[in-house]
């Protein structure tokens, strides 16, 4: 087992890398609180949503592409993975505008 | 047509398809998690876009801050709180798991034990509060409580999907709690030291912050929004 683990050549902690990794995480609980804070200042309507969801989408960008490395990959690797999540956007408008017309159908 | 740019674009191409490298400069296993990922990702979507259907067919919806307000061992009102710890605590073991992945980079065998421990210690802790949210809803406040089909907050759909979504959110961080055992105990036995690289640790973290990721979804969309 001693032997092994000789053999294998263990570089120093890249101070940097390191570095970068807390700043993302800062950025990550700031965005968080921030939420917390709108959540209990704000009245419910359309532009506590709306920044409720720029918020998500920050922190759902710094975790795609600084967690899980996307930013540093190859173009089209990233744009196998981004684009057909695009298309999400359209079942989201899709499903909603189906969900307030029932509601219309129903209540109205 | 331009030759020459013709000529051009097919030597780019050439470059990077031609066989005998990856063309996106990734391993086999890496490349098949990130499409894995993404259908997995189509499949929140699915449950999540259904669930703002549901909600927006739905004549009236219960405040989401107002059904979660409870915090274990107290009797306070507490609206988020506890599910911000829970978001705390999830995003704290991504953090975790990316240090163990640049630790692995650096063949740093210790490291890759200490921060893989911590990433389970961080997985097992949001289970356990997830345990207690589902358990706090099911029980109610003495008026029934909620289940699949009733639900004391308002509409049933409520508590169909808050079971559904975090049940499978849920489920993802239980098998990424085991995956994540299972890399912690090969690490312990030097596997990884032996092959020469440790990028069984890179493939688990992807989908460990993938975990990480829906979670910060179904907090904005199940709970603030």
């Amino acid at each position: 087992m001693d032997t092994e683990e000789n053999n294998v050549v263990v570089e120093p902690v890249d101070k940097g890398k390191v570095r970068h990794i807390l700043k993302v995480a800062i950025i990550l609980f700031v965005v968080t609180v921030f939420e917390f804070i709108i959540a209990f200042t704000l009245t419910a309507g359309g532009l506590k949503t709306s920044i409720f969801v720029v918020m998500t989408i920050i922190k759902a960008f710094y975790i795609v592409s600084e967690f899980m490395h996307l930013g540093h990959e190859e173009k089209g690797l990233r744009w196998m993975i981004i684009f057909p999540t695009i298309l999400v956007i359209w079942l989201i408008v899709a499903l909603l505008a189906e969900g307030s017309y029932i509601s219309l159908e129903r209540f109205f | 047509m331009d030759s020459t740019a013709t000529a051009a674009t097919t030597t780019a191409k050439v470059n990077q398809w031609d066989g005998g490298k990856s063309p996106f400069n990734v391993s086999y296993g890496k490349l098949m998690m990130w499409i894995f990922l993404v259908s997995d990702a189509f499949t929140f979507s699915g449950l999540l876009v259904s669930y703002g259907m549901v909600r927006f067919s739905a004549d009236s919806w219960p405040v989401a801050e107002k059904v979660f307000n409870a915090l274990p061992f107290t009797h306070i009102e507490a609206p988020l709180i506890f599910v911000g710890i829970m978001t705390f605590i999830l995003i704290l073991s991504s953090v975790t798991m990316v240090l163990a992945v640049e630790a692995g980079r650096r063949m740093d065998k210790k490291g890759v034990e200490k921060w893989m421990f911590w990433t389970i210690i961080g997985g097992i802790t949001f289970l356990s509060c997830q345990a207690w949210e589902w358990s706090h809803f099911i029980h109610g406040t003495g008026l029934g409580g909620a289940s699949l089909t009733s639900n004391e907050y308002g509409p049933p759909g409520f508590a169909a999907f808050f079971f559904f979504i975090t049940g499978f959110h849920g489920t993802h961080v239980l098998s990424g709690v085991v995956i994540n055992y299972i890399i912690y105990y090969n690490t312990v036995r030097g596997v990884y030291n032996e092959r020469g690289h440790y990028e069984m640790v890179e493939k688990v973290g992807l989908y460990w912050h993938f975990v990480d990721l829906v979670w910060v979804f179904v907090f904005t969309f199940y709970y603030l929004v």
